[in-house]
């Protein structure tokens, strides 16, 4: 782990807004988590991880774009932990870090259907724009 | 003028450390009517206490100023030394020198400026003390108890047996409380109602007992040693002297619909029942939601069966008026509702609580003791135990709290169900396993290792039905998987809340609660049966979750400290209560308004004084009552009301000699 990874681990806290220190470890979030077998890395992972400074593996996964950022982590979490939140973060880090944009604000409304979620979309856009 | 004597403490280096304590003695010889001043190392030892009895004695001293620690400490013990010393212990003041001084500073000059000050102002008004006598009250010998379940049995039975009246309030028109709805007991799994109920007619037989059941408290005034209550005795629409418990009145009730209590919820009960066989007192009572006769005047089939002419459609409910000399509260704890846990699935069927999984395997309970699913009565292969259900959470639908009993009554449930139907597939999600208590580590082993019981390290998202089976969506965090179980039954330990009574009794009682809405103790470590109002004792779980050891524990701890009161004829009174001066009062009731213990009433006599000789309103304090708090003096606009050994003139003449 470098000093780098560290201070990005602060970053990531201060952005999400995220306590990890309020998690205790009981699972809920992964548990309830629809994603769970298309992330590498679940949701009470990136909680740990994150608070051990461990950012390395997390930002190099796919997890961070198989989110499905439906919330239902922050929504179950009995410690008001959002790990939804903090998910999101690392993600935000690495695409700011490569200045690259997965998806282009034009790109997504061909992808929409009329069952998709507005948070969905709102979500789209916090993923795969700058 | 007074002859004072000051004596500093160095409370080892605690004071000496930051206050030059030789400095502030000498400082003494500047305030007025100071005669003598020291310093010693311990004041309050025995050589320290001899010090001041021989100081008293040889300058013939009519006060003393201790310059210590906080009077909270040790005003008792000086007020003890200056008695022996032929002093009143009234013309005692302490100047706090440690907790308000030596203890937060460390600039050793300041701080011994401050002393200085403090103790100044502690003599400035020593010099108007005047000796005062404290009364006394008389104890009632009679106790209340403000719920029957456990903990309100155990305490009125070990008042009983010492040998005082106690009467106990129980709400329901049964006593036992949640014992009675349980199984089997851990870590040693007795029957619960095989030893309960004999308690429960141990202290219906015993003659210092009084039981009102179907009772509530309706209004608490005195105090300590001296409290009035008023009980309402709700209407049970069947006389209690000729009711004989037959049931044939609950047999015959063609009203059955009503939602079984007793059995929480799981079937359905007459409206004249009584709630279990082993009730006590073992009486019919007409639930007048349910009774067709109370509801629309036709009926009456059970006051036609019954062989004792017990029933009355007229009864009303009864206040009755009781002294009592001590009150404890065993108000107890419900389950908390589910409604806001959609997630967990509570809305099926097949999702039950804890304590309806109890009422699910009592051999007395709806289905005779044999576990089967609520929605179809078949047997369940596979049961899953969800922990944690609504405790140690954050959000604003969990309690913040560990509910305590939890995981060691969801190894009971997982154990004999086990043990019943070893065939069946048991599987436990928790979050932690906290077992600390003698023998209940042992006992949840046993259920992992000699039951089969899987434990899964980690919480459920979600419980979804599917083609009739409940799946339970959750995570194993140790095998760092997702698990879907499909499952018959789920069962739900529901974190636990304070009775919602508990919060209108402690209003009643001016005692204090947490935001939990459990009561508060005198003190955490020490005093921990005892609630901060003088008088109010706690008992079970209406302190804080725990389970039936500690409970019963507690119960009989808080019914010693009961004996301990009741075994008084008098209780000394504090002497510093307030009194108006006839001559200023104009009769305004301002103090009367602001009196948190009722202590002010207004009189009108003749007032006789200099050119004065009329009858006039005016307050006057029932010094038995009156807590010396103060919140009368400040309140009077025309400064007729004053606190004894805290007057007006006094706390002015401490200011002025701060201000000095």
């Amino acid at each position: 782990m470098t000093t780098n990874y560290k201070e990005q681990a602060e970053i990531i806290l201060q952005m999400s807004g995220v306590n990890p220190l309020k998690c205790m470890q009981c699972g809920k979030c992964s548990g309830a988590c629809p994603a769970y077998d298309a992330m590498e890395y679940h949701p009470h992972q990136f909680v740990s991880m994150v608070r051990r400074g461990n950012l390395e593996p997390l930002m190099k996964s796919e997890a961070i774009y198989n989110c499905l950022s439906c919330f239902a982590c922050v929504e179950r979490c009995p410690r008001d932990v959002k790990p939804a939140k903090l998910i999101e973060a690392v993600r935000l880090t690495v695409i700011r870090e490569q200045g690259m944009n997965k998806l282009k604000p034009e790109q997504i409304p061909c992808l929409m259907d009329e069952n998709l979620p507005q948070q969905a979309l709102v979500s789209a856009f916090r993923k795969y724009s700058k | 003028m007074q002859k004072i004597g000051v004596f500093v403490c160095w409370c080892g280096s605690n004071i000496a450390a930051t206050v030059d304590v030789k400095a502030v003695a000498e400082s003494a010889y500047s305030c007025p009517g100071v005669v003598y001043a020291t310093d010693y190392q311990y004041m309050c030892s025995e050589s320290g206490q001899t010090m001041i009895k021989q100081a008293i004695k040889e300058y013939g001293l009519t006060g003393i100023v201790i310059a210590s620690c906080s009077p909270r400490m040790h005003e008792t013990t000086f007020r003890k030394t200056a008695q022996a010393a032929g002093l009143n212990p009234y013309m005692v003041e302490i100047a706090n020198i440690r907790e308000q001084c030596s203890w937060i500073h460390k600039d050793m000059e300041v701080a011994t400026e401050k002393a200085k000050v403090l103790l100044r102002a502690a003599v400035a008004k020593l010099n108007l003390n005047k000796p005062l006598t404290a009364g006394t009250s008389p104890v009632t010998k009679r106790a209340l108890v403000i719920g029957g379940g456990i903990a309100g049995i155990q305490t009125a039975l070990d008042i009983a047996d010492a040998g005082y009246k106690v009467d106990i309030v129980e709400k329901k028109p049964t006593i036992g409380g949640k014992m009675a709805q349980l199984d089997k007991t851990f870590p040693t799994l007795d029957c619960s109602a095989c030893i309960l109920t004999p308690k429960m007619v141990d202290v219906a037989a015993n003659e210092n007992v009084k039981i009102y059941s179907y009772s509530e408290v309706e209004s608490v005034s005195g105090f300590v040693g001296n409290f009035t209550v008023k009980i309402r005795k709700k209407a049970r629409y069947v006389k209690e002297d000729l009711c004989t418990g037959c049931g044939a009145c609950t047999e015959k009730c063609p009203s059955k619909k009503a939602r079984n209590e007793f059995n929480m919820g799981l079937d359905t009960r007459p409206a004249i029942y009584i709630p279990f066989a082993q009730a006590v007192p073992k009486l019919a009572v007409i639930d007048p939601n349910a009774c067709i006769k109370l509801k629309t005047g036709k009926c009456g089939l059970c006051e036609r069966v019954c062989e004792a002419k017990a029933i009355d459609y007229t009864q009303k409910d009864e206040i009755i008026e009781e002294q009592y000399g001590a009150i404890v509260a065993a108000t107890g704890f419900n389950p908390i509702k589910l409604d806001k846990f959609g997630e967990l699935g509570y809305q099926y069927p097949d999702v039950v609580t804890s304590l309806e999984y109890e009422r699910l395997m009592n051999a007395a309970g709806p289905t005779k003791g044999h576990v089967v699913r609520p929605s179809d009565g078949k047997k369940p292969k596979r049961i899953v135990f969800i922990q944690c259900v609504g405790s140690r959470g954050q959000s604003c639908r969990d309690k913040s709290y560990c509910s305590k009993i939890c995981c060691m009554y969801t190894a009971k449930h997982a154990i004999l169900t086990k043990d019943h139907y070893p065939e069946m597939d048991v599987k436990v999600f928790y979050i932690d396993v906290r077992t600390p208590g003698k023998n209940f580590d042992e006992f949840y082993r046993r259920a992992v290792e000699e039951y089969g019981v899987e434990y899964i390290k980690g919480q459920v998202g979600k419980v979804y039905e599917e083609n009739g089976k409940m799946m339970v969506q959750g995570s194993d965090l140790l095998s760092n998987e997702q698990l879907t179980i499909p499952a018959d039954l789920v069962v739900l330990a529901t974190a636990i809340e304070p009775d919602e009574s508990a919060r209108s009794v402690a209003t009643m009682l001016t005692a204090s609660m947490d935001t939990n809405d459990f009561f508060t103790e005198a003190h955490a470590k020490l005093r921990p049966v005892e609630s901060p109002t003088a008088g109010i004792f706690l008992s079970g779980t209406c302190q804080g979750p725990k389970d039936v050891p500690e409970t019963v524990s507690q119960a009989s701890a808080a019914a010693a400290k009961v004996i301990g009161l009741l075994a008084k004829d008098y209780l000394t009174g504090n002497p510093c209560v307030a009194g108006a001066d006839p001559m200023i009062c104009n009769g305004c009731s301002q103090c009367a308004n602001v009196c948190p213990y009722g202590a002010i009433s207004y009189v009108e006599e003749e007032v006789r004084g200099p050119g004065v000789r009329e009858v006039r309103r005016f307050a006057r304090v029932n010094e038995a009552v009156c807590q010396g708090c103060g919140a009368c003096t400040v309140t009077c606009p025309s400064g007729a009301m004053d606190l004894k050994g805290f007057t007006n003139r006094q706390i002015m003449a401490e200011v002025d000699a701060i201000c000095k």
